[in-house]
């Protein structure tokens, strides 16, 4: 049994003087996808950017690859997503410019080697965007937008995945691409963590679904059944996989 | 050319040129993490460092590059741990500064405002030989950060979070463009004035995204439109006797709106050439989407 990917014991964090956490255990093992679900405010961007360092903790341990986060310096096996907010820099920059910013973790003061141009070609392919690698990323859509920030956390040939939100504002084309490429990363084994606000199209990848309330974990299982409203049969969850290739994923990777 | 048999204008000609290289290269990153007006702030400390080098007695130039790389560590400092209210600290830092200069120029023994106006507006056939020296060690300080760091200093612009966690050294890099800004203000000082020195930082960087759609295209052509409006106002200045900073600035005022009027048309075409080049099938903006099940077939 190797050391979970992530772990997170007792967390605290405050933002301002408001806590935002308060206690917050969490642990991905090897190759499981994780989906962080809770409604807005309830912490879950926090979580992730407590995780990765943007955000100290109050209290409690966080371990990345067995390795205490302040100590963690291996950031080549994770390949992170931010939440949108702004769709680009004041200054024009291109898809690849943009994805090529996701090798520094591998090629940190050097230049891009022939190995880096490749693993930026590859990730621009894997998200259906090669076409569009010259053109500005201002040209694009917001699903677009997002293809290409998931494409430079590919970049790096990450052991784990970590995404904020990386189905907000994109549209059912952008999604199913997204669904696919994520699928694709999960067979080679890469663990994923990410922030929901619904299952959507992921819902057949997901392992294991942890609600925040709060700032605490309200329920940590199997994924919960649509309830409500979204039960209902007029409510159209739009799949982008037929049932018969839905991957038995149990742990077989780990 | 008969300007070049002079030396002050040799010794001027060169710092327009280094000026209308680095501010155009340190400009581009800080407009594109929208600091675009940065290089006001600095040009504003660094008046108390002009006056600091009058009432000391030693080289202005030296003394304000150390004032405002002070001021623009403090910015930076304040843009980390400043709460709510970092800009109002931002303001007080520059109105200090400014009014440090004065007061200080004023103590210096003879010193007076008149002093600090070519630090102002520039002045460039008061530029000295040893002026030019320390102008071309810091320009090259400048050419080497804002190049060879290329990479590394877009990636903290364009998403600092991101950039966190590719483990670069974000807070230092964040320093090193405060203080390669900072040091960009003072070689520009004495070519266009510390009061106009931003807009060579800005103006070109925003006449090129008129043309570039690439990051490295917006910076050749930001240096290419710096060097170019330099030397023409430089040259304008000796045969008009017009102030050579005023002179620039309006010289790349009008490359701005030069390069808009061309580029109206260019990008029209090439947003065609984009649309050309999507699928047919995209769907139209009130389309109902293809795969969307009917209404009542809905699977899980």
């Amino acid at each position: 049994m190797t050391e979970p990917v992530i772990s997170l014991r007792s967390v605290r964090a405050d933002l301002g003087s408001r806590p935002v956490l308060r206690g917050i255990d969490l642990t991905v093992e090897r190759g499981e996808v994780v989906a962080l679900l809770g409604a807005n405010g309830s912490g879950k961007s926090t979580a992730i950017r407590t995780i990765i360092g943007q955000v100290p903790t109050a209290a409690g341990e966080i371990e990345l690859f067995g390795t205490p986060r302040g100590r963690f310096r291996d950031w080549a096996r994770i390949g992170y997503v931010p939440q949108r907010t702004t769709a680009a820099g004041g200054v024009p920059a291109t898809v690849t410019e943009i994805v090529s910013s996701g090798r520094l973790s591998r090629a940190r003061f050097g230049m891009l080697r022939r190995a880096d141009h490749e693993a930026v070609r590859r990730a621009l392919e894997m998200v259906g965007m090669a076409d569009r690698a010259k053109d500005s990323v201002d040209a694009l859509s917001g699903g677009q937008h997002q293809r290409v920030l998931i494409a430079r956390a590919l970049a790096a040939e990450p052991e784990l995945l970590i995404m904020d939100e990386p189905m907000a504002g994109v549209d059912l084309a952008s999604q199913e691409v997204l669904a696919r490429a994520l699928e694709e990363q999960v067979a080679r084994g890469v663990t994923v963590l990410l922030v929901l606000h619904e299952l959507g199209p992921l819902e057949p990848l997901i392992d294991r679904a942890v609600v925040l309330r709060d700032g605490c974990v309200l329920h940590d299982g199997p994924p919960p059944r649509a309830v409500g409203q979204h039960a209902l049969p007029g409510h159209d969850h739009v799949h982008p996989h037929s049932p018969e290739h839905e991957p038995m994923r149990t742990g077989l990777l780990s | 050319m008969d300007l070049l048999d002079y030396a002050f204008m040799q010794r001027a000609l060169l710092a327009a040129v280094l000026v209308g290289i680095t501010a155009p290269a340190v400009g581009i990153y800080l407009v594109q993490r929208r600091q675009a007006l940065m290089g006001d702030g600095i040009g504003h400390v660094a008046m108390t460092g002009v006056g600091l080098g009058f009432l000391l007695s030693w080289s202005p130039v030296w003394m304000a590059t150390l004032v405002s790389v002070l001021g623009a560590v403090l910015m930076e400092l304040i843009r980390w741990y400043g709460k709510t209210r970092g800009d109002i600290a931002l303001a007080m830092l520059f109105y200090g500064g400014m009014a440090g200069g004065v007061m200080f120029i004023n103590l210096a023994p003879g010193g007076s405002n008149a002093n600090l106006t070519s630090y102002l507006f520039g002045s460039l056939s008061t530029v000295s030989a040893s002026d030019v020296t320390a102008i071309c060690v810091l320009a090259a300080f400048v050419v080497l950060v804002t190049l060879g760091l290329r990479r590394q200093l877009f990636a903290v612009s364009q998403d600092e979070e991101f950039a966190r966690v590719t483990g670069l050294p974000v807070r230092a890099l964040n320093l090193l463009t405060a203080v390669t800004a900072a040091v960009t203000v003072t070689v520009a000082m004495r070519v266009v004035g510390l009061l106009l020195v931003s807009a060579l930082m800005v103006v070109p960087v925003a006449a090129a995204q008129q043309l570039s759609r690439s990051f490295a295209a917006t910076f050749a052509i930001a240096v290419a439109i710096g060097v170019t409006v330099t030397i023409g106002g430089t040259v304008t200045s000796y045969y008009q006797d017009v102030p050579p900073g005023a002179t620039i600035v309006l010289l790349t005022i009008a490359a701005f709106i030069l390069l808009t009027a061309l580029a109206t048309p260019l990008a029209r075409r090439r947003a065609r050439a984009v649309a050309a080049r999507q699928p047919a099938g995209d769907p139209a903006e009130c389309a109902i989407p293809a795969t969307r099940a009917p209404e009542g077939t809905a699977g899980v």
